[in-house]
Parts: C-alpha cells; structure tokens; sequence
C-alpha cells in the first residue's frame, strides 16, 4: 500500500493505492466518481475518458486519455479532471451545454468520455475549427454521432478568462519519482535514464511501461501482473527528437500526439499515418516505442518504419547500439532487445523517399485493428525504380520487408506492366491467415492490390 | 404552447454530460459490505458437466461463497419457457456460467472463480446455422404464413431462386448487463437491474427464491443502451444476485465484462433464406416461397416470436399475391440469440429486398422502379391477412424522398462519374420500410402509469416503461404536462418499479411511448376531470368547459379569469377528493392466431425511406457513405429533438449491422469476436458527411397518443439503401449485371462482390 498526491478536478487530493496494477478507472469509481465509465476495458470505447494534464511545449494541455489503460501508480503529483470536474448540471460547461443542446446525449453512457475527448479539443491552442478526429476513440451506440458532430462543430473558442485555458499557459506537473508498492508488486518512476537502466539490470523482467496501452489491456482482461514495474515515459532522453543531416532520431517515449504534432508534415509518410493509428485518446498515450517493444505482427509503425528503412537505438547499462528495423524481428512478439535494453530512439535516414504511402486494410476506418498494412517509399530517376521499401504488416508471425518485390522492381521502369508483375510477387509475400477479421485470400489479395493501388495514386 | 410537439432535450441530459446520471453498477458503491459476483464460464461449446469442485474457490482470501445449483431455493430457472437453468448440468455453448463465486472484491471472486474444477464430458456440438438446418437441429414449432396458391409461381413469366446468409448483430450496449441486489429487514428483496423488463426480471427472481412477486421489487434507474439486448437477458443475473444476497445477508453486485457480456447473451439472430419467386411480364411480383431458418442459439427465449416477426416482413412494402413462407428455429450450441430493435423484423425485409436487388438487373429495370412498381395499393391486405392502412404514404414518402433527394440528378452525375474512374465506383439506392407496429403477441399490449398530484400542484408520475436512451421519459413528462395544462417543470418522474406499477409488459417493440403514454394520459386525464369538476363550480360552467393550460385552470373563452393549477389542486384536496391515479391502456383492435399466422397483429404501419449514395474503392472493397436522406413516417412528433435521435441512432445502427458488424464463431464454439477490439461498432467515421433526415409531414395518427407514432426500430431497416447502393457500385465495376452480396457488406465482401462483377 502506498500514497500518492495527486489534483483531482482542482481538488488535492491523496490516493491510497493498495496495488501498483489498480487502474485509474477503477480508483476513480471507488472514489465516487462513478461518471468514469467502463464500457470495454481495452481502450476502443472511451467512456472511460478523462483528462490529463501533460506537458506541452513550455506550457500544457489539457489530454484526454482512457482512463481504463492508466496505472494510478503513474500517476503521483499529476491533474486529472473528469467531466464531474468540468461542470454540473447547473453551470454547464461549454461542451457540456453544447452535447446537452443538440440532443448529444441518448442513453448517457458514453457522454462523459465523450464531454472529455471533446474538452481535450476544446482547448487546443490556435484551434479554427473542431477536427473531429479527437472523437475517433469514443464510440456512441444510440446516436449515430450526428447530434455529437453538430454540437462539436458548434462550439466556440473558450473565453480569455476560461481557468482551465489560462491553465494550459503553465508548465503542466513534472512527473514525480516514485516507489508504489504492494505485498507482491513494485512500481517505480525513476529520476533518470541512468537510474532506469541500473534498475532494469536488477530487474530483468521488469516490465517498462510508456503508455500502456497495451499492457493495460493485458492487466484488465487477461489479468497480467508484473513484480516489478518500470514507469519510463517521463525520460527526457527518450523524449527527444533530433534532425542530423542523414537522419533523424524520434525519442521512443514520445507520445505519437506528440510527434504528430512536434513533426508536422516534415515526414509525410508518417503525417500521413498517424491519423490512422488507432484514435486519438490512444495515441494521446502511445508512443513509437512500445509500439515496436510490443512486436505484435499487426502492429501499425512497423511497415512505415520499414518503408522508410528506420533502425532501432536501444540503450543499456553497456551503452547504445543501433539495429536495422528489418532485422529487429525475430518471431512472434520476439525481437532483438535483450534483457536490460531499451528502446531509446528511433532513426529515420534521411534523405527521405519522395513518395510514399500508407495503406491500413481494415472493416472501420477509424480505430480498428489492420487485417493488412503496407508502407511503401519509392524514389524515381527517369522513370526509372532507384529505390523502393515496402513495409508489410499482418501477413506473418512479424512485421517484414516485400524484398523479392523490392528487388524486382529496383532498376526497372516505373510502369503499369512491371508494377502488375511485382504486384503479383508481393501477393506471395509472407503466409497471411484466415482469422475474424479477414481470410487468408483476402490478405493476399490486398498485396497484390495495394501496390497497384500505390502506382494508381502515385501517378496520379 | 403544449409541452408535446416542443423540441427539448432528453430529462436527463444535463445529468449525462456531467457525469452525474447513475446507472445500476454506480450505485454499488454507496452501500457497505458488498460483495461482488463472477461466474465460471464454460470453455466447451456442449459438455455433461461430471464434477463439479468449488472447494478450491473457497481457500482463497476473500471468497465467501460459490453458488451452484445445490442453492437455489426456488426454481432452477431463468426462461420463461423453463428451458434455461440458472445453474447447468449440462453446458450447452462456450461462456455458459456454470456457477458464480461471491468475494469481497471483484479480483478476489475472479481469482475465485479461477481455482473452481470442473470436469466435464464433452458431447457433440452443432455451432454453423448450415449445420443445424443439415441436421434438423430445430426447437419451438414450424411456423408458416400462406396466402394463395403457389403452385401458380411455376407459371410465372420470369421465376428466380436463391440462398442468402444474412449475419447477427451484438446489442454493444455501451453499459453491460448490471445487477445489484439487497434483502432488507422485512425479507423484500429489491433489485436495482438495467432491465428492459422490470415485471419478469422480478418474476424470474421470484420463482428463483421461491417467493411471491410481491416479496420482490425491481428497479431500474436508466440503461445505458438495451436495443432489446436487455428484455429477456438480465434475469439470471438479477437472480443470480438476488440468491447471493438472499443467502448472505449482504448485498451483492454483478456486472458484466465486455467479453463475458459477449459471450453470455443472446445476440440479434443470423439467419439463412431460401426462396423462389416468380413475376408477371410487367415486373409485378405475382408468388413467393421462402423457408427462414434463424439461428435460436441454445435456447428459444424470444426466439418465436422473432421469426414470426420475420415472417410478418418479408412483403415488407409489397404486395404478395400468392406466398408460403416456412420458418424454424435452430438449436445451435451458442448464446441464446434473442431481441434486437426490429426483432426479426430487419432480417424478414433484407431477405425481399435482397431478391429485389439481385433480380432488378435480371428483369432490366431500375431497382427502384421494381420496388415501386410493386408497393401495396389502398386496400390490399397483407400475408396475413391485415388490410394496409395508409398504404399510400409509401407512395408519397417515396415520391417526396426521391424529389428532396435529387435522386435522379445525382444518378446521372453518378453515371459520368463512374465512367471517367475505373478504380472508383458511385451507385445511390433508395428502398422503402413498412413496419407494423404492436407486440405481435396481443396481450402485451397494454401499460399502467401512477400518476401523484401532491397539495401544491407538483406532479410525480411513474409509468411501466424503462428508460434505455430513447427518451421515454421525456415524452412521458411532456404527455403529464400537456394533459394536465401544466409547465414541464412541475412534473417530475420517478424511477421504474414494479411496486409501483405492476404487471408490465417489456418496454420493446417500439410501443414504449403509444403504451405507457397512453396510460399517463389516462391517469392525468382522470385527475383533470376530477379537479375540472371542483374549478367547474368556480366558473358556473359544464366541467367539460374548463380549460387547464400553462399551469392556468380557466372557462373556455375567459383566460384572463384563470386560476393556478395548485389553487384547484388545494380545494380539492380540502373536499376530499382524490388526487392520484392509476392510468392503464390497452391497445383496442388487435388479435393474432398465431397458429394459423393470421389476424390483425398490428394498430398501425409506420413508412419511411432511405436514400444512401457510397463510393467503392476498386481496390480494396473499401467504401464511404456520402450522403444519406431520410423521410421517415412518425405521426405527429411528440418530441421532435427525440425522434430525429431514434431515427439517425436506428439508421446508423443498421448500417453497423449490415455492414460492418461481423460476429464470427470458430469450430468449436468460441466466439471470436468478443471483445470492442475484435467486433466493430460504427464509429464517427461512418458517419455520413451529408445526413438529412425529415419527417413525413401531414401524417397524424389517430387513436395513438397525441397522432403519435412509433420511433424506436423502423429506422434500422433504411439502411437497406446502404447494401443496395453497395451492390449497385460494386456491380458498376463490370456491366451492371445481378450481383450477389454477402451481409454484412465488409470491404472483404464488397472486394469479392467487384471480382464477381469483373469476371
């Protein structure tokens, strides 16, 4: 059992946690704040969503995030505000009257998720209009969202004097270094990277959380429990992005809305990515490391990272070293890292293809689970293939690079001919599968499409 | 100005967008001493279950008690066609509880429920809906609805025949099932439930505990969703929790994961049509044979009377000359499929509109051609034998809908399009709902409501109804308001409960509002003539001449000689005349053999139509919604801020179903879409850009609570457009010819679809 301080709805509060693993959802609702709903416990419904105050340039912003994948232990010394917190039914917030106006509300359940990813919007600086991509991450079963969307698209920018705005103005909580402790399980947020990697090495099935977004889900629904837990989003080293003149480095524990936002459209492949990454409320937690530390074979950074031919920096007590991507999976979820290693960086050469493309197979275009992804960057000389990297997600046990086609394709003329005879390679890349969300036909019938569709769009 | 017709937000919005609105499991945690439930779900699809070791669960710290069937101190049941046991001998699908742990905390009764040992003798499992037709794997009775002769479909000019799968649909009510139960000190055992069906979930926990109903009270506060997912499903749980806090003095709580949810309820039925159809030379369908099979899963439930829904809605718009349609429920080994907005209605109108899509292009004729050519004319009764009433607003929904809609514009501009975009294919479609409106079954066609007006005029009602979304409760405070001539703001409802108005029928069928609006108004009206009669005497006037408007009592034709509501109200109470009532409402007109399938089943038909644009990617079979307009039929609109609600809300919940949601079982039982990461719900991105949705004008229903009409479930069938559109554009990749689509239309489906189009 241990306590932490935290800022609760503009309230200091003290929490007790009894176990390193309890979720901010849980404590939340114990807690009385029974608003915070749990609707799936795995971060694709967002009723469970409130905000977070994290860090954003000097000042902060108000982020929403799924409640249900965030460990209280991470969060000693943080502000959290729920819809409860944003206002009552007697003085509305602004989102609030605006869901309440448009008949934005049927059942309910979903609503304050909803009022909190919309609050997250809300107070975007330099906002214009209302990009309803910061709602892709919470679902509505009564409405049909056109209520939501007009009460969205309606509301106004907050007032000068709007607390929480001036809010945003101030350097958001530094995270606090911390031991949360139960009789079977410890958490730590260490001081630094050095202290992480010390502690890793006396740990080494520590489990390093960054978002966890994916380890949430293996603790709500699977029951997973590590002894030791190693909090490292905070890390300054791994939050860093460098521009060198032959690459760049994304820091790994940078959450993929901050790299979104941070990168702008500087790597179009990736700008063109992120919004098809999840949702919103999850990539307002997610980061590129533990997307890779994940190794899932669907995982959707893999084939645009491979497409753009990245390596991996992991860092250790024995210092760093640099592994090419296309070599960094070794089987299903097994990689390169060894124990003791983190995933510091990820390095993207540079000069950059001149086009590229992503392509995410899916039943919902927002926020689902890809049957079948493909990156691909290609640079053309006199029409003429001088380079291509095509990234493939969802058709083996790993992430992996179409080379056979790669190769076919280097040095031929860019044409509808030749692409029609890789496309028919690259259907037989990988052993796609039949599962619930697409059949193993299928998969291979995407390859084969996609690259046509890449050449299609590309000559466009 | 009346408060019914006004456009207001739903009664509890302000509490929803705070956070404040309580559901069941939010109240848990006001009481002390909880203890929290969890099941042991079975991993085999049909097993005999040998033994059965709870001693294990109890060992762990926390643990208090396992219930098992050794306990029960009533019926071991949760069906009303006692074929559903509480606690199995015999597992029947994978996820099938086979008893529950109790524990201090919920991680304590999952740990519980983890040690429990159970040995189990597996036995054969029939899981595709393919299999049990192969096998005659059938429960409940044949049903067949027959009309004509027809042997004449042999005759006919162009005949046709075919098969089509149509797939389930998980309610996802965003609030799983929920149930908290106490025993006070008189032994009343009060259930908080998220219950579509207050009266049988007490029933059902009565028989339980071996109890009277009237030693059971079930309340429900609001759903968070139900879609019918929650009429039958919650009573087991409400036992299950009832039994707990029966044998342990304490209360006790249980809620549903998202994936025990999943895979413990029933779920909206698959079914597989087999038809042959026959038309004339001028495109008129003159005979049509069918057989239904539904998927029932391991028990009937509802399973009966949603295929006699089926069955009831394979005319759809259409006149059917000359029909045989068969159905039967499948005994599969899987969740008892059960209620779900439009219950077997959505299935029996794809399967018409499915063989009208597919033959359109065979009979060279525009699809909506076909169908119009074909609507019911004033009248020609139905199948079963129902005269069509307002059959010709079909017509004018129709003809109004394709002039606001620009259809024949943007067909033509379809055509350029598609014809300058190999890769790209546009195709809009309109189809038509004509959905009949009652509880098949006759008897559940009647609603109480209690209706308190206290000394100072402030109003309290309670009805039968339950609260799921919909705006039930909204409509009904505007009803009390508008016949009793008050402000909104002076009536007040109180939560559902059974021991306040009894014996209610489930708040389904989209007859919430005509039912228990009905018997508010009722009830308000018996207060008003009782207080007309007091004020009557104020004004020297006939009682039937005093007017109660805007909290103001006045004779008609003198407002300005008014006085307060409350002042009457106060006068009577000092003459001793009463001042509550009891509403009741009994739909008048109906009755259904529903041996024969014949009779007049329903009091009204509610129209609309759809027209939905989509564009294909060649590709990949992925596709948008552009555009989707709506004319949709509601009578007169109670509450217009509402019922845009339930029509949009129903559209985009059947485009879900038709397209994108897809439940998959594997071999041997288990579902493998359990979870919100695996089975997709619409989301903001299928939304349409463009969603204009109108209601049919001059359309008051008489004999319905103020030319009301039912909202809740015929919008999920105008996304039949969608589907048709989709095959129309995948069709437009090659000539245009007849093209079969699987349902749901997935991307995966619409690519095979385009290849099928290609070859």
């Amino acid at each position: 059992m241990s306590e932490i301080n935290l800022v609760l709805n503009g309230k200091p509060t003290t929490a007790t946690i009894f176990e390193p693993h309890t979720t901010l959802l849980n404590w939340l609702r114990e807690t009385g704040l029974t608003g915070c709903k749990e609707g799936c416990a795995e971060g694709e419904c967002g009723a469970c969503a409130v905000l977070v105050t994290k860090a954003s340039g000097t000042g902060s912003r108000l982020t929403s995030v799924n409640a249900c994948l965030v460990l209280m232990a991470s969060l000693a010394g943080q502000e959290i505000m729920t819809a409860e917190g944003l206002g009552s039914p007697n003085q509305l917030h602004p989102v609030q009257a605006a869901m309440v106006q448009t008949g934005g509300s049927q059942c309910g359940y979903c609503t304050p998720g909803f009022i909190s990813s919309m609050a997250d919007e809300y107070y975007r600086p330099n906002r214009s209009g209302f990009d309803l991509e910061a709602l892709s991450g919470n679902l509505c079963r009564c409405t049909g969202y056109r209520s939501i969307k007009d009460a969205a698209l309606g509301l106004g920018l907050p007032y000068p004097n709007d607390a929480l705005r001036l809010r945003q103005n101030i350097a958001a909580p530094e995270a606090r270094v911390a031991k949360i402790e139960s009789e079977n399980a410890v958490f730590y947020r260490p001081a630094n990277l050095e202290d992480a990697l010390i502690l890793l090495e006396k740990n080494l099935n520590a489990k390093l959380v960054a978002g966890g977004t994916d380890w949430g889900v293996e603790v709500n629904l699977r029951f997973a429990r590590a002894a030791v837990q190693i909090a490292i989003d905070h890390l300054p080293e791994l939050r860093q992005i460098h521009w060198q003149t032959d690459f760049v480095e994304l820091g790994a524990a940078l959450t993929l809305s901050e790299l979104e936002h941070q990168i702008g459209d500087s790597i179009p492949l990736l700008h063109q990515w992120f919004p098809m990454f999840a949702s919103r409320l999850i990539r307002n937690s997610a980061t590129l490391g533990g997307n890779i530390g994940t190794a899932s074979p669907i995982g959707d950074s893999p084939p645009v990272l491979l497409a753009l031919g990245a390596s991996v920096v992991l860092v250790s007590t024995n210092g760093e070293r640099v592994i090419p991507l296309e070599t960094y999976f070794t089987g299903y979820r097994k990689t390169l890292r060894q124990h003791g290693e983190i995933i510091k960086a990820i390095r993207i050469p540079l000069p950059l293809a001149p086009k590229s493309k992503f392509y995410k197979i899916s039943k919902r275009k927002m926020d689902d689970i890809s049957s079948v992804s493909v990156g691909i960057a290609l640079k053309l000389e006199n029409h003429t293939v001088q380079n291509i990297k095509i990234g493939l997600g969802g058709v083996a046990a790993t992430p992996l690079r179409a080379l056979e086609t790669e190769n076919f394709l280097m040095g031929q003329i860019w044409n509808l001919e030749n692409v029609t005879a890789a496309a028919q390679l690259m259907a037989n890349s990988g052993t796609p599968l039949d599962d619930h969300r697409a059949s193993a036909a299928y998969r291979k019938a995407m390859l084969e499409q996609l690259l046509l569709k890449f050449f299609a769009e590309v000559n466009l | 100005m009346s408060a019914v017709g006004q456009s207001i937000s739903h009664e509890s919005a302000a509490l929803h967008v705070t956070g404040q609105a309580r559901y069941t499991d939010d109240l848990g945690n006001r009481l002390t001493n909880l203890l929290h439930a969890y099941p042991v779900q079975s991993p085999h699809a049909h097993a005999k279950i040998l033994r059965l070791e709870i001693a294990p669960a109890l060992k762990i710290a926390g643990v208090v008690r396992v219930l098992t069937a050794a306990d029960v101190l009533g019926v071991n049941d949760a069906g009303v066609k006692h074929d559903e046991p509480l606690f199995p001998s015999e597992v029947m699908f994978v996820g099938h509880a086979i008893c529950w742990v109790l524990a201090d905390s919920l991680f304590a009764a999952q740990m519980g429920a983890a040690a429990v040992q159970v040995e189990y003798e597996i036995l054969d499992a029939v899981i595709t809906l393919q299999d049990a037709v192969r096998l005659e794997s059938f429960q409940g009775n044949l049903q067949l609805l027959q009309r004509g002769d027809t042997a004449l479909l042999e005759s006919a000019k162009h005949i046709f025949m075919g098969e089509f799968e149509i797939g389930g649909q998980e309610h996802f009510y965003l609030e799983t099932h929920a149930s908290l139960a106490s025993v006070d000190e008189s032994g009343q055992v009060f259930v908080q439930c998220s219950t579509q069906h207050p009266t049988e979930t007490q029933e059902i926990v009565a028989h339980v505990l071996g109890l009277p109903s009237h030693a059971v009270t079930v309340q429900c506060l609001r759903m968070g969703g139900g879609f019918g997912g929650k009429e039958m499903q919650p009573h087991g749980f409400a036992a299950i929790a009832a039994l707990g806090a029966t044998l342990t003095g304490r209360p006790v709580r249980l809620r549903l994961n998202r994936t025990q949810d999943m895979t413990m309820t029933g779920k909206r039925h698959p079914f597989l049509a087999r038809w042959k159809i026959g038309f004339d030379s001028d495109s008129k369908i003159l005979a049509l044979e069918a057989e239904l099979f539904s998927d029932g899963g391991w028990s009937l439930d509802l399973s009966e009377p949603v295929l006699a829904r089926a069955l009831c809605h394979i005319d759809n718009a259409y006149f059917i000359p000359h029909i045989r349609v068969a159905g039967r429920v499948c005994k599969t080994n899987k969740t008892s499929q059960t209620a779900f907005r439009g219950f077997g209605g959505p299935q029996g109108m794809l399967v018409i509109e499915d063989i009208l899509g597919r033959v359109a292009p065979l009979l060279g004729v525009r699809g909506e051609e076909l169908r119009a050519k074909n609507f019911y004319q004033a009248g020609q009764t139905t199948p079963y034998g129902q005269i069509v009433k307002d059959s010709n607003r079909m017509a004018r929904v129709w003809q109004t809908l394709l002039e606001t809609s620009d259809f024949k514009q943007r067909q033509q501009e379809i055509t350029v399009f598609n014809a300058k975009h190999p890769n790209q294919k546009r195709a809009i479609s309109i189809t038509p709902v004509k959905f009949g409106i009652s509880f098949n079954f006759t008897a559940y066609n009647q609603a109480g409501a209690l209706v308190m007006v206290y000394k100072d005029g402030s109003v309290l009602i309670n009805h039968g109804g339950t609260e799921m979304g919909q705006g039930l409760h909204t409509k009904m405070l505007q009803i009390a308001a508008t016949t009793l001539g008050v402000n909104l703001e002076h009536v007040r409802l109180a939560p559902t409960r059974t021991d306040k108005v009894p014996n209610t029928s489930a708040t389904a069928a989209s007859s919430g509002t005509d039912l228990n609006g009905g018997a508010v108004k009722n009830a308000c009206e018996q207060i008003k003539s009782r207080l007309a009669l007091i004020a009557s005497s104020r004004f020297g006037v006939h009682p039937d001449d005093v007017v109660f408007s805007n909290g103001k009592v006045f004779a008609i034709g003198y407002p300005p000689k008014s006085f307060e509501f409350a002042e009457i109200v106060s006068e009577a109470y000092y003459k001793r005349v009463s001042l509550f009532a009891s509403g009741f409402f009994r739909t008048e007109g109906l009755h259904w053999d529903r041996v024969a399938m014949f009779g007049n089943p329903f009091k009204y038909f509610a129209y609309g139509a759809s027209v939905s644009e989509v564009e294909i990617d060649g590709f990949t079979g992925a596709y948008t919604l552009r555009r989707v307009d709506i004319l949709h039929d509601i009578g007169d609109s109670l509450s217009p801020l509402i019922d845009i609600g339930q029509i949009e809300g129903g559209f985009i919940q059947g485009a879900g179903w038709l397209t994108l949601e897809d439940l998959r079982w594997d071999s041997k039982g288990r579902l493998s879409t359990q979870s919100a990461s695996t089975y997709k719900l619409p989301s903001f991105s299928e939304m349409p850009p463009v969603f204009n949705v109108a209601f049919l004008q001059d359309a008051s229903e008489t004999g319905v609570v103020y030319g009301s009409k039912a909202v809740g479930e015929p919008p999920v069938m105008l996304a039949i457009s969608v589907r048709e559109a989709l095959r129309t554009a995948a069709a437009a990749f090659g000539s245009g010819a007849s093209l079969e689509l699987a349902s749901p239309a997935t991307p995966e489906a619409v690519f095979w679809a385009i290849k099928k189009a290609k070859s």
